[in-house]
């Protein structure tokens, strides 16, 4: 076995890259971080013809070298380093080719840097329809390189860009224009300064402390010494340097691509006419999301009933099948339940993920940050913001990761602080258990209740972002310049395999993420509602039975008194009863008390420490909402889940900061405790407030 | 008069004549925005911003306070 070859897919955003990458990769990937920082990292294996192997790093979407955001950072930090592990043999350029023009601007860029660099043109099989012709041959010899046509979406051309992979170094390193006669006199001195480096790489290096602060590079020597120029006419240079470059692509797409206009249809334009209108736009945008909620609900029940009866039966089945004893009670009672606590939620977070991911997929996400834009902006938001909060939907996390492509810091941190206010995918699972317990059946023009509810819930968390925003946009005093261009990208139907695979990556990484810490909560919650620390409950079979000894109860009522007893003298029903006086107020008893303070790891471990205490001392086969449906409130008397517990249950997960992992981001992308710790304090209060108000009120 | 790409109706044409106005960022240049370049007003949200262009085949939206920056030569027709 050879050495695996090392390659760099680049590109701008929507050319497609993904699908490359995917269709290279296939299942071969995965998906991770970049050390330090919260970039993802896609890499893949890939099976070249003869034996060899390729190891494929698919680099974040960038319209050039010059980064102005941390993700773009990232490709250039990886194109500056040769030490680098994943330092490309050779890099990939995948471009569009109905904006080919502007791709080729990376494209020269990366030529400069003499790396074997190989042009991939995709999205081929739209060259009819638009009236493109390419001229491959003369152009391969201008921009000295090897092109792939590719089409993704009808598989072809892949085979031959594994061919050229695997024959890279066939391919020539030369640049393809001369980028330092932009200024020959201020080159030539830097060339004259560092004889052994290359000239391209150097002027990146002194222009990326420009634009992104100072970085750390030890193979290159110090270069600040040369900033013999003002960031204003660096800025300057730049700006001659895009000129120069697309002087270049020009005068090579002269010959080498025709297009007939004649030819050329276009649906964008028929399709913005509508879907960009001032009426129709906001209208079709409306649709879009309402249809989203009630799918969410209404698909995703007979799949989560499923699970959750299955679930039940597997636990009670355990429990029959074992020999009795504390390991059997603790797979039973501990693990099973606070699986299936987790379980249940996959076909709502998948069908979540499914339709963001459709929504990204067909450009249909660019002409929403469009249309919200103004309207955004008089909350100090962005237009852009939109797509975090709609992310935000799905998760918190990398909603906040995906403000970094707004331009205006004040703009970027208000929508970082407000985007926990969504309603994420982890509130789901407690908002569903919820309202099937309090809220009744009933349809209303065809909607049921329970999809208006959520459907209000979900109203209620992207209102309180949006007010919130406009308070903080009174109060925080940040002067920022704000630049805002947005790419508008052609309509595209998703390719069934970048969205199946986003969905699987994503649910997965759920799944995994989160399961982590429910099993683990799940087993602490059961040892300590297992075990307790004195005589009253050790003892406590004696204890209930010469107390009930004149009320003539069944075997199977005594069990229940007993189980009860235990468990509020277990450790967990101590510690339960200690806090019980700050909830009972919002209509609580202790066992929900446990379950919140345990869920603020992660909103979701709610249901499945619920699951946890209520199975354990419990023999029945039963599923988690029966047995919440029969608790029964110890002061008011009557359900514990009524209509104004419930309400005011809703309201607490509306509002307040449960969820450790999204503190930690907000640490990493805002670089200081100051904003997670303020986030965590106002929104739990909040929190705390509307759900004692909603109590008092309603019960 | 100086027309810049903010005074631009739907559907209306021109042709860039100058983006050396600080407040342009880099990125629009590399999006393509250059002088000599045709541009396009292909749509407007509500209050005229932000404004859709489409630039030489490439098409991106910016914002009111930025188009009035970028002079163009009206194309008649």
């Amino acid at each position: 076995m050879g050495k695996q070859i090392n390659v760099a897919l680049i590109g701008n955003p929507n050319t497609g890259k993904t699908s490359v990458f995917n269709a290279l990769t296939g299942l071969n990937q995965k998906v991770g971080n970049y050390p330090g920082i919260t970039v993802e990292k896609k890499e893949g294996i890939c099976k070249l013809p003869r034996g060899v192997k390729a190891h494929i790093i698919d680099l974040p979407g960038t319209y050039s070298l010059n980064a102005s955001s941390l993700d773009e950072n990232v490709v250039i930090e990886l194109l500056l380093n040769k030490n680098d592990k994943d330092f490309p043999d050779v890099a990939v350029v995948v471009s569009d080719v109905e904006n080919l023009k502007r791709n080729l601007l990376l494209f020269t860029q990366i030529k400069d840097l003499e790396i074997p660099t190989i042009l991939v043109i995709n999205m081929a099989d739209r060259m009819d329809y638009k009236g493109i012709s390419l001229n491959i041959g003369y152009l391969e010899e201008r921009l000295n390189t090897k092109i792939a046509l590719v089409s993704t979406r009808k598989k072809e051309g892949i085979d031959n860009l594994k061919e050229l992979i695997a024959n890279y170094k066939d391919i020539s390193i030369t640049p393809c224009l001369n980028a330092s006669e932009i200024d020959k006199t201020y080159f030539d001195n830097l060339r004259k300064a560092f004889p052994n480096q290359l000239l391209y790489k150097l002027w990146l290096v002194i222009t990326q402390d420009v634009n992104f602060g100072k970085t750390d590079r030890k193979e290159i020597e110090d270069v600040t010494s040369f900033k013999t120029k003002s960031k204003a006419d660096l800025k300057r240079l730049q700006q001659k340097e895009t000129i120069k470059r697309y002087q270049f692509i020009n005068d090579v797409l002269k010959v080498g691509q025709t297009i007939d206009l004649e030819n050329a249809k276009d649906l964008r334009i028929k399709l913005d006419r509508i879907i960009t209108h001032k009426v129709w736009g906001y209208l079709i945008f409306g649709i879009i999301l309402l249809t989203i909620f009630q799918a969410i609900y209404d698909w995703s029940s007979v799949p989560m009933d499923f699970i959750d009866s299955a679930f039940a039966s597997l636990s009670e089945w355990t429990k029959n099948q074992l020999p009795q004893g504390a390991f059997t009670n603790l797979l039973a009672e501990g693990i099973i339940p606070g699986l299936g606590g987790i379980v249940i939620f996959i076909p709502q977070i998948a069908f979540l993920f499914l339709f963001i991911s459709v929504l990204e997929e067909s450009g249909y996400m660019s002409r929403v940050v469009f249309l919200m834009d103004r309207v955004m902006r008089r909350f100090g938001l962005s237009g852009k913001s939109v797509v975090p909060l709609i992310s935000g939907t799905a998760c918190a996390i990398p909603a906040i990761m995906a403000t970094r492509n707004i331009e205006s810091w004040k703009e970027r941190l208000i929508t970082i602080l407000v985007t926990p206010f969504t309603t994420c995918s982890a509130r789901l699972p407690v908002y569903l258990i919820i309202i099937a317990l309090v809220i009744p059946e009933g349809r209303f023009f065809g909607l049921g209740y329970q999809a208006l509810t959520l459907m209000l819930l979900y109203l209620i968390g992207f209102g309180t972002a949006v007010l919130s925003a406009y308070i903080l946009n009174k109060i925080l005093k940040i002067k920022s310049r704000s630049f805002f261009v947005v790419e508008m990208p052609n309509y595209k139907l998703p390719l069934f395999k970048n969205v199946a695979l986003a969905v699987v990556e994503k649910t997965k990484s759920f799944v995994f993420g989160a399961g982590k810490i429910i099993l683990a909560i799940s087993i602490i919650l059961w040892f300590l509602a297992s075990y307790g620390p004195n005589e009253n409950f050790n003892n406590a079979e004696t204890i209930v039975k010469t107390e009930l000894a004149n009320q003539n109860l069944n075997e199977d009522e005594l069990q229940q008194k007993i189980a009860s007893h235990k468990l509020e003298h277990s450790f967990i029903g101590i510690t339960g009863r200690a806090i019980e006086p700050v909830i009972r107020p919002l209509g609580y008893d202790w066992k929900i008390g446990i379950a919140i303070v345990s869920s603020f790891a992660a909103r979701e471990v709610f249901v499945g420490t619920l699951a946890t205490i209520y199975s354990v001392g419990s023999d029945e086969e039963e599923t988690i909402k029966n047995r919440m449906a029969g608790e029964v409130n110890p002061i008011l008397g009557g359900p514990l889940f009524n209509f104004a517990s419930g309400i005011s249950l809703l309201l607490f997960y509306a509002f307040a900061m449960q969820c450790m992992s999204t503190l930690a981001i907000v640490k990493r992308e805002t670089n200081s405790w100051k904003w997670p710790v303020l986030q965590l304090t106002i929104m739990s209060s909040f929190a705390y407030i509307v759900a004692l108000i909603a109590f008092q009120v309603l019960k | 008069m100086q027309y810049t790409i903010a005074h631009l109706k739907r559907g209306e044409r021109g042709i860039i004549t100058d983006v050396s106005s600080k407040l342009i960022p880099l990125k629009l240049l590399e999006m393509g925005c250059l002088p000599g370049n045709t541009v396009e007003l292909v749509q407007v949200a509500p209050f005229q911003d932000p404004m859709y262009l489409n630039i030489n085949g490439s098409h991106l939206a910016i914002r009111k306070e930025t188009a009035i920056h970028i002079l163009i030569e009206k194309i008649n027709g």
